[in-house]
């Protein structure tokens, strides 16, 4: 069961490392999109670290749903998800391995460049920590449930405007606890909370979003 | 062991076929015939399990495909009309990242032996994008050579290949027949298999 996971996320990231340019594109995505607001908005140091965790978690997002069309739509174009799909294993296991693939190269890179912009917006050192702490936890969750909306929009004509309003408002939870945590921390109330409600999120949509999307694929593969 | 019963297929508003039925045993190789549009990938799809039936059964060993699931899908070797190679790695990786997928045992040697037997030998290193569209068949195609499971589906095996791989081809599917598999395909062009019983069927 688990040879299946590995062999799949090991394909995903050999072919994401063949496709550098979808990598990096996300990620300047993320770090111009979060440069701007401090070169909008002014030298404020209030107003900007009260506006970090919005803006970074906003980006994080959008640069998250810049690769989300193409989680099953390149398998789906050249017949290898048709093969995937009749492999002898559970889809879900497959989309599980697919899933973790996407958040090993889209989310942990945010994860990783997120306390370096996080500096431009004057966080302590706790509220980076905490910032990179709650986007570690809360981008495999947005992978999850971006999942299901890549494949439920599989093969329809312009799917990635659809896939956005589709996606985006499941991911106002993540949001809200994601910015919450670090918000909470820069008032000093601890953001612990929210980042237990980030976990469980993160768990819940991993268990449950593989199996909705294998749904969802073997209606596209009809 | 291949059972087919009553089957009706719908797609649309269409409908394509109904009371279709057949039964394959052995060493037996089932050609699909019939007009482009008229429903022969859609039966190779809900032989595969792809496409519920409208109506209808299909069965393997005696049991329904639906209730063996993962069970049938470990005989089954289905190759479609796409080649379900990535243009981004080699003939080599493909081959093996496609059977460590599929659960099957296969090592370097017998993966660089079967490239070489479809005459991709000198390019197992080159990306599949700088292959040309017979060569990225033959890469789909090198599969078949090291496959053991019993049941083969192929959908127009011999579209993009020139003489010599079509006969290629056809001694490959004959050796599987001979070993007792079974093997149904759609094809344009009448090959000469020459071992096992062929059947034809005909979609009107």
């Amino acid at each position: 069961m688990l040879k299946i996971v590995t062999a799949v996320i090991g394909r995903d990231l050999k072919l994401a490392m063949r496709r550098q340019a979808d990598i990096v594109s996300a990620l300047f995505f993320f770090i111009i999109v979060v440069s701007l607001f401090p070169l909008g908005v002014g030298p404020e140091p209030d107003l900007l670290r009260k506006l970090a965790p919005g803006v970074l978690w906003v980006a994080a997002l959008l640069a998250t749903m810049l690769s989300l069309p193409r989680l099953f739509a390149d398998d789906h174009r050249d017949g290898t998800l048709e093969q995937l799909a009749l492999a002898p294993h559970p889809l879900g296991l497959v989309v599980t391995g697919k899933v973790i693939a996407h958040w090993l190269v889209s989310g942990l890179p945010l994860a990783l460049i997120a306390p370096v912009l996080g500096i431009q917006f004057d966080l302590s050192a706790d509220a980076l920590l905490v910032l990179t702490g709650a986007i570690l936890l809360g981008t495999p969750a947005l992978s999850g449930i971006g999942a299901i909306g890549a494949a439920l929009t599989l093969g329809l004509r312009g799917g990635g405007v659809l896939l956005s309003l589709l996606v985006l408002p499941l991911y106002i939870p993540v949001l809200i606890f994601g910015a919450g945590a670090v918000d909470a921390t820069v008032t000093g109330l601890g953001g612990e909370g929210h980042l237990s409600l980030l976990a469980a999120l993160t768990f819940a949509s991993l268990g449950f979003a593989p199996w909705a999307s294998a749904a969802a694929l073997k209606i596209a593969l009809e | 062991m291949l059972e087919a019963d009553n089957l009706e297929c719908v797609r649309g508003e269409r409908r394509l076929f109904a009371g279709l039925g057949f039964r394959l045993e052995a060493g037996e190789l089932l050609y699909l015939q019939g007009k482009n549009g008229a429903g022969k990938t859609s039966l190779l799809r809900m032989l595969i399990g792809l496409l519920p039936p409208e109506a209808g059964e299909i069965r393997w060993r005696g049991k329904s495909i639906r209730t063996l699931a993962d069970e049938f899908r470990a005989d089954l070797c289905y190759l479609g009309h796409l080649n379900a190679i990535k243009e981004e790695l080699t003939p080599l990786e493909n081959l093996l990242a496609a059977a460590r997928l599929a659960d099957e045992a296969l090592s370097e040697d017998e993966a660089l032996d079967a490239l070489e037997q479809v005459g991709l030998a000198g390019r197992e290193d080159l990306a599949c994008k700088y292959l040309s569209q017979g060569q990225k068949r033959r890469v789909a195609l090198a599969r078949l050579v090291k496959e053991k499971r019993p049941l083969w589906i192929l959908d127009e095996p011999f579209v993009a290949l020139d003489v010599a791989a079509v006969d290629w081809l056809a001694g490959i599917i004959s050796g599987h027949l001979q070993r007792g598999g079974l093997a149904v395909m759609t094809t344009h062009q009448l090959v000469n298999i020459p071992a096992g019983k062929v059947r034809e069927l005909r979609i009107a």
